[in-house]
């Protein structure tokens, strides 16, 4: 018999020594060059983190290489972080540099520190995932291939950070990032209606859907349901609680993409990203339209935001009409909310640009 | 069995670390991980998915934490006709031991593909694609190894926090010894489905928020400090000194104004009663600004992302409250808001969506809390009022 409800390893037994003694005892740090942090204790001890990007789709031979650097220079410690970046830390400064020579050599980057582009937090995508309007690794390689300079510097205003979330669901919170990809559908779900008569509860079905768009079939002899198309704005809620209501579609499907989130408070309050492009195809592996309209948004922001303005920031201080105008992203009526909170986004003042 | 995938080698090319090399190298041990190199090639092709919805699999005496998935190719592809994933809860702030790490590493070696995310975006271990038959061995292994499942459907999922106090200078609260209790403590609500929908607590030392708590959370936690934020006059004459703008790049930053830089006597003022805590000025000021004396957290609540009726931030529930072993206050109100979700809520209705339905009102009265002005940006416009 196994054990059961033992919870994951106790932290305490996973920290360095440097980390334990000097635990809840800092007093400041600093970021040394790109990728490499200096933090320093009120006991006066020092840690230097290397931060180093990461596939995240990693096989166990890629974290027993990792595994090896951190038994070579950090006394067999690592962490990962929030943004799947890996973190050698060491008190060592002469180790600093052996550090990012061994992660070089392995082809991973050193950097994801200050205003930078770090690692794009993503989901699984085609190839692990039922729901997936898009994939996600290759978008994130393709993008990271040619943003790569923004992750080993830190030139941009503010941090700019990426998501992919490969369906609306969004897993990991790409509605708050300063520019979110996300995989839409565009084509209502196609019921198979014996299948739904098999395995789908009808209420449990209609229920789930946000506009009412999905009706009991007018034929009282079939258990199924009708899907009212003008009203499906393609969430996929239905299918993720009836498997006989699938939306992928090869023509319909593909990415969209939204500007301006942050979840910081840091000056302006936490802010969702903002639909800038409503449907791009997608062409696999390498995504072209997709990495193009995000290079340009990123570089437009680079040149004319303001020292420390984060995406939205700048946005909000151009205006929305700037942005467009700069990005020459075209306006269309997809930009206009027409869900829940959709008045609130509507512009109740005559002040604006041109 | 995979054949040539052009669309997919192409993937190996340029400066950024190439996650298909990741899965090829576990081919090169694995059939399975070999496969999943076709069925890529295969969804570039078609540009759909090519998993099936759903499969209902698991470990004994959990409801969650393996995550079902079938091929829809199963001729083309046979070794991921079942092509399971394991959620691993990971340990706070996802730090190891590589003691610890190649202990995983060898567990799924034995039991699955060799492929892993490290790591997925709620925060666990994530080991990608086993057979049905390996599942149970594996969590055996997994728990001999000192692992245990993470959350998945409706249940309490793992819960993560920031680095903290193992290596930041602004954390406000323990949120590596917090989540780790809270995590011990709910093991039963994490690995048994049995609510609405999920529940997500992330754990934040400041306002900075670095694990995005008050985006993705039901329950954010949030360290902050109910003093004066700390300056040090030399070290903000330093900076100075080395060429920083200050009065542009952090007074005129400072949202509420509450900054002011006496040009004179060289000194750096605040209005402490005008300041909201946002860490602009102390993040750019390291070695000068610190976050204050009275430490503690803001509770928020019922952030999401879209599903069902639109992505929500969290609000404040609890301006100040002070977070301390052994979090009986928390664990207390967590509670509290179970029951009453678990009673109220629809299907697939996030605590936030139940809030809004029912009213803050009714929510406030169910757990106990008294309204103030900290928890809301206005009072309301419309004449609609309950007595």
């Amino acid at each position: 018999m196994s054990k059961t409800d033992i919870g994951p390893p106790n932290f305490q037994e996973m920290l360095p020594e440097v980390i334990k003694k000097n635990y809840g005892q800092w007093k400041y740090h600093e970021i040394m060059k790109p990728g490499v942090l200096r933090h320093v204790a009120e006991s006066g001890d020092e840690v230097f983190s290397i931060r180093v990007g990461s596939p995240r789709l990693v096989s166990i031979d890629f974290i027993r290489d990792i595994c090896d650097v951190a038994d070579k220079y950090c006394d067999g410690h690592l962490r990962f972080t929030s943004r799947y970046n890996i973190e050698f830390l060491t008190p060592d400064k002469k180790k600093v540099e052996p550090i990012i020579e061994a992660a070089q050599k392995m082809g991973l980057p050193v950097g994801g520190t200050g205003n930078c582009i770090s690692n794009i937090v993503h989901t699984q995508g085609w190839a692990h995932c039922h729901s997936a309007a898009t994939d996600s690794s290759p978008i994130v390689k393709a993008l990271m291939d040619e943003l790569y300079d923004y992750f080993t510097s830190m030139k941009l205003p503010a941090l700019l950070r990426i998501s992919l979330a490969c369906c609306i669901n969004m897993c990991g919170a790409v509605h708050c990032s300063d520019l979110a990809i996300v995989g839409v559908h565009t084509k209502i779900p196609k019921v198979n209606h014996e299948k739904v008569m098999a395995v789908c509860e009808i209420p449990t079905v209609m229920a789930a859907c946000p506009t009412g768009a999905i009706r009991r079939h007018p034929d009282k002899e079939v258990k199924s349901v009708v899907i009212k198309e003008d009203l499906c704005m393609y969430c996929g809620n239905c299918y993720t609680v009836c498997p006989a209501m699938p939306l992928a579609d090869a023509e319909g499907d593909g990415i969209a993409i939204y500007a301006g989130g942050k979840v910081s408070n840091a000056r302006k309050p936490p802010m969702f990203s903002r639909l800038v492009v409503p449907y791009l195809p997608n062409h696999p592996p390498r995504w072209p339209e997709v990495v193009e309209t995000i290079k340009k948004i990123v570089e437009i922001y680079a040149s004319h935001a303001r020292k420390y303005e984060r995406m939205g920031e700048w946005i909000e201080r151009i205006g929305w009409e700037a942005f467009f105008r700069l990005t020459e992203l075209p306006f269309t009526e997809q930009h206009i909310d027409d869900f829940t909170y959709a008045r609130e986004t509507f512009r109740t003042t005559t002040q604006f640009k041109w | 069995m995979a054949g040539e995938t052009p669309k997919v080698d192409e993937l190996e090319k340029g400066p950024w670390p190439s996650y298909v090399k990741e899965i090829k190298r576990a081919a090169k041990k694995n059939a399975a991980a070999k496969d999943l190199l076709g069925v890529q090639e295969l969804s570039f092709n078609d540009r759909v998915t090519h998993w099936k919805h759903g499969g209902i699999v698991g470990v004994t005496g959990y409801g969650g934490g393996v995550i079902g998935r079938y091929s829809d190719v199963p001729d083309k592809f046979p070794q991921v006709e079942s092509f399971h994933t394991l959620r691993v809860n990971h340990p706070a702030g996802w730090f190891y031991s590589t003691k610890t790490l190649r202990k995983i590493c060898d567990v799924w070696e034995k039991h699955g593909s060799g492929l892993t995310n490290m790591h997925g975006s709620t925060g666990d271990i994530i080991l990608l694609g086993t057979t049905t038959a390996h599942l149970q061995p594996c969590f055996n292994d997994l728990t001999e190894a000192g692992f245990d499942l993470g959350g998945s459907g409706s249940a309490l999922r793992t819960p993560t926090a920031c680095v903290g106090p193992a290596r930041c200078e602004w954390t406000n609260i323990d949120t590596l010894d917090m989540v780790h209790h809270l995590t011990m403590e709910f093991q039963d609500e994490i690995h048994r489905p049995r609510w609405p929908y999920k529940f997500k607590i992330k754990i934040s030392g400041c306002p900075n928020d670095c694990v995005a708590a008050i985006a993705r959370a039901d329950f954010t936690i949030i360290g902050t400090w109910r003093d004066s934020l700390k300056i040090d006059q030399k070290a903000v004459r330093e900076y100075v000194k080395g060429g920083m703008d200050i009065k542009t790049d952090i007074v005129a930053r400072c949202p509420t104004n509450a900054l002011e830089w006496d040009e004179r006597a060289k000194e750096l003022k605040l209005i402490s009663e005008d300041c909201v805590r946002c860490m602009h000025c102390i993040n750019k000021m390291t070695k000068a600004l610190r976050p204050g004396e009275d430490k503690g957290a803001t509770i928020l609540m019922g952030g999401k992302a879209p599903i069902i009726k639109g992505a929500m931030l969290s609000s404040v529930i609890i301006p100040f409250m002070k977070i301390e072993p052994p979090y009986t206050e928390i664990k207390d109100l967590l509670r509290k808001i179970w029951d009453w979700w678990d009673e109220n809520g629809r299907p697939r209705e996030r605590v936030g969506e139940l809030i809004e339905k029912v009213g803050m009102r009714t929510f406030l009265k169910v757990i106990g809390i008294k309204p103030v002005p900290q928890m809301i940006k206005a009072p309301r416009t419309n004449p609609y009022v309950f007595f």
